[in-house]
């Protein structure tokens, strides 16, 4: 008999949950709360218990169960922890240098789950996370969505479906990334034909499959890109596409409505530019806010005002890091710097929690604080938009997951010696991160 | 923030036309930080030819009638980023709009900052829209020598006009960055001089020769017999600008041992430097501050890769507690931000140990003395230039506006940025 891995898994889960079940409730009390679901409630309460929102609402309110293990923590903001849509954290890679299309290179297969930029994000208050594959070619792997837990192994951070299949995208890029030298396309033209070509195999071998109606005999060998690409044509798979200039954002919307996938508009720097075809189209953003137009000519256009535009014109609107780009510790700053532009405070909060779960698909478990959903927050020390504020605590189903009071966690939030470091080398001869950085603060050079 | 008050403001900028010359400005603001005493409540700022002629509380400075009249919730100086590549390291990241890095050799002292500065880059406009009124720009800190500095005012008319210093510092890089490759240009690979360090030792041997090559130099130009004085050497001149400390080396270094290595090389040599970046700052804090030299700090957001890889958001507060003098700096970027915004670095400075006024400081009044241009701008103090941001509430925090930048009197209304 092989080896069934899953097994094992499901026997650890159901023991996991046997314990969940018995842990106490918690309750965050005093804070300042923006559930995101509703209106902010300035001295609120939020009970979790077994990774879940058991209670939320205004001090007095709210009855907690008997044993309720209580934390104040008053003159603290609570809301629910930062989704972040796009990012490589984690070291992840997709596809490789051999063809532009490669749905079936998986970012499963490549996360280091040590690396220090997971805890870091975790430091920027990010509970939920698309990690992706590059955009230099036109489909460079499977995306995977991830909560932050505190983790091993990959399995640790995974976010299992209801079919027991691993929560995640598919990306795509258009525009100047993904042309190159062949066997890569030199043009937009061809870009879009290539991908075309391959969406038109993906739907005959979805038909072939269909005509073989359960029959081995009839069924087309099996083909791994394809089959991802089945996935995205039954819309269990959402298209994560990165794409910067106008035109190019329209080819997307294009090759969208002709095979009618799902997708998600990635950076969108000249999302400004057709506001109103992307409302249209009823197709989400995802924006990245970075300091300065350029650095590429796809992006002379970028604009700060583009989050405010889409939102005006009734475009599902969230936000991204695109870490390293930019740094998951200051992913606040994305919201702010919206606010500044002049998107609304609401719009810009929902653009880093329930529109991020929904262009991810996760709404029902995860963005906003809501009894039944995950109990993923944090707790911030002021205002959600103020450069003054730091982000103390950030919990994941109930476990916390960083804490700043911790000096370890703070090195990772603040920066330091050590803080780059993916693993902490201890066994052998490597004085430990922690150490160093504490004999630079304390020791001989004060 | 009260919008009523940053209408006002925009009225204001609006009733009058984009002045392409200096205006007889009075600037009132709900608090003025000076940066030459407390900070004032009702605050006037008065400009007359360019220059500021009083500074105030409201009921002490009187606004002549024909006067053009700002007002803003919160004035400052005009900031300083006091090490930037803007001008040359342009928007669009083309090759046509990239004049930062000179790639054919590793020492190249004599390239100077003025002769590649884009006045009319959209990234000056960019920064001067936040308030940065002044940007010490230049070669980056990519080959060991990358070349010159200038210190410019962001007016966005032509180098010669805007300059302020043309030639203030030479880059001088040691660490991963210092270590050029030399791309693809003819020549390349010929005389072993222009080959590039490939080990920091090897960097820091071929510095110490250009050095005693210049001081050999200088002597030589001093002997008494004219015929046998070697003729002019531009790249040893400016070595030797760097000896005289009349230009001198800014170096980039991160790594603490290439700290140390650039305090050594100072000591040989007994060059006044300015360092740069130092990630590694608080390993050798004691060094640094026994050294007497000042730091520009590397961007608090700076990706933490590489040499930088220990940065810190706090190293410019640890800095600036231990006595060293300290500017913030938007450094040089290859990527995306093509330009990091000073006053954004200072902002997370501010709220990570270094405090408001020491970081509003650290791109103002102390950038202005680092720079040596603290006669002209830096503080709102009578004679300085009249070089003025605006903002509609706390210039560091992220949902606040600059809204208006003076320059030399001049006014800029960019809109709230």
């Amino acid at each position: 008999m092989p080896y069934r891995p899953l097994s094992g898994m499901a026997l650890l889960c159901a023991l996991a949950v046997g314990l969940c079940a018995q842990e106490k409730p918690q309750a965050f009390t005093n804070a300042q709360i923006i559930p995101i679901a509703g209106e902010p409630i300035a001295h609120g309460v939020l009970v979790v218990q077994g990774g879940k929102i058991l209670a939320v609402g205004a001090v007095g309110q709210v009855k907690l169960p008997a044993g309720t293990q209580v934390h104040d923590v008053t003159g603290q903001v609570l809301m629910p922890g930062l989704i972040d849509s796009h990012s490589h954290i984690g070291a992840g890679t997709g596809g490789d240098g051999s063809a532009p299309i490669q749905p079936d290179a998986r970012v499963l297969d490549s996360l280091d789950v040590r690396d220090a930029s997971i805890q870091k994000a975790r430091a920027g208050g990010i509970t939920a996370v698309n990690v992706m594959p590059g955009s230099g070619h036109l489909i460079s792997g499977q995306t995977l969505y991830l909560k932050l837990r505190t983790a091993r192994t990959i399995d640790d951070l995974l976010i299992k479906l209801p079919d027991g299949s691993n929560a995640g995208g598919l990306k795509m890029a258009n525009g100047t990334n993904s042309i190159k030298a062949a066997p890569f396309p030199g043009t937009r033209a061809k870009s879009a034909a290539l991908v075309r070509e391959q969406y038109i195999k993906a739907q005959e071998y979805r038909d072939k499959i269909k005509r073989a109606n359960g029959d081995p005999d009839k069924m087309p060998p099996r083909d791994l890109a394809l089959e991802e690409l089945v996935e995205v044509l039954d819309g269990k798979r959402i298209v994560q596409n990165h794409t910067h200039r106008h035109d190019d954002i329209l080819t997307v919307l294009r090759l969208s409505k002709e095979f009618g996938f799902k997708v998600v508009l990635h950076h969108v720097s000249e999302g400004w530019k057709v506001a109103d075809e992307i409302a249209a189209a009823h197709v989400p953003c995802s924006v990245i806010m970075i300091d300065s137009p350029g650095g590429k000519l796809e992006t002379r256009d970028a604009d700060w005002r583009t989050p405010a535009i889409l939102e005006k014109a009734g475009v599902l609107v969230g936000f991204h890091t695109d870490d390293p780009i930019c740094d998951s510790r200051r992913f606040l700053r994305s919201a702010a710097y919206a606010v500044r532009a002049g998107m609304t405070r609401k719009g810009a909060l929902e653009g880093m929690t329930i529109a991020n779960a929904k262009i991810l698909g996760l709404e029902a478990r995860t963005g906003s604080l809501e009894v039944g959903k995950d109990a993923d927050f944090i707790l911030l020390s002021g205002d959600p938009l103020s450069v003054y504020t730091h982000v103390e605590q950030t919990w994941v189903e109930g476990k916390k997951v960083f804490d700043l009071s911790n000096p370890e966690d703070h090195l990772y939030a603040v920066g330091g010696v050590g803080a780059g470091d993916s693993r902490r080398a201890q066994l052998c001869c490597f004085t430990s991160a922690w150490d160093l950085i504490m004999a630079a603060n304390e020791g001989g050079n004060q | 923030m009260k919008t009523s008050l940053r209408l006002l403001v925009l009225a204001a900028f609006a009733a009058a036309p984009l002045s392409l010359r200096a205006e007889n400005v009075a600037i009132t603001g709900d608090t003025v930080y000076t940066m030459a005493g407390a900070p004032l409540k009702n605050g006037v700022v008065l400009i007359r030819d360019g220059k500021i002629e009083a500074v105030g509380p409201a009921d002490s400075v009187k606004i002549p009638a024909d006067f053009r009249v700002l007002k803003a919730a919160v004035v400052t100086p005009g900031l300083i980023d006091a090490h930037a590549t803007v001008g040359l390291s342009g928007l669009l990241n083309q090759p046509q709009d990239q004049d930062m890095w000179e790639r054919s050799a590793p020492m190249q002292p004599e390239l100077r900052a003025i002769d590649a500065y884009n006045a009319k880059d959209p990234l000056v406009a960019w920064v001067r829209s936040y308030g940065v009124t002044t940007v010490n720009t230049g070669h980056a800190p990519t080959a060991l020598i990358s070349g010159q500095t200038m210190i410019v005012k962001t007016l966005g008319r032509e180098a010669d006009e805007d300059v302020i210093n043309p030639a203030a510092m030479t880059s001088v890089t040691l660490g991963r960055n210092g270590l050029t490759v030399v791309e693809g240009v003819p020549g390349a690979g010929g005389p072993s001089a222009a080959k590039p360090p490939g080990t920091r030792a090897k960097a820091v041997a071929m510095l110490r020769d250009e050095l005693i090559k210049a001081q050999e130099y200088a002597h030589k130009r001093e002997a008494k017999d004219e015929a046998k004085r070697p003729g002019r050497d531009l790249r040893l001149e400016a070595v030797l600008r760097a000896l005289d400390g009349s230009q001198p080396f800014l170096v980039t270094v991160n790594r603490q041992q290439d700290i140390i290595s650039a305090l050594r090389l100072a000591r040989e040599f007994k060059l006044k430097i300015i360092l740069d970046g130092c990630a590694d700052a608080p390993l050798v804090i004691n060094e640094i501050k026994a050294s007497g030299f000042p730091v520009i700090v590397h961007p608090t957001m700076q990706r933490s890769y590489e040499d930088m890889e220990n940065l810190s958001v706090e190293t410019a507060g640890r800095l600036h507690a231990a006595g060293i003098p300290i500017a913030l700096q938007s450094s040089y970027e290859a990527y995306v931000p093509k330009t990091r915004v000073v006053l954004f670095e200072a902002a997370v400075a501010a709220a990570n140990g270094l405090g408001f006024e020491p970081a509003l400081a650290s791109i103002t009044i102390d950038a202005a003395k680092l720079l040596n241009i603290a006669d002209r701008t830096g503080s709102l103090e009578k004679g300085k230039d009249g070089d003025v941001a605006l903002y509609d509430g706390d210039p560091f925090e992220y949902t606040s506006h600059c809204v208006g930048t003076v320059i030399n009197g001049q006014v800029f209304a960019d809109g709230p940025h």
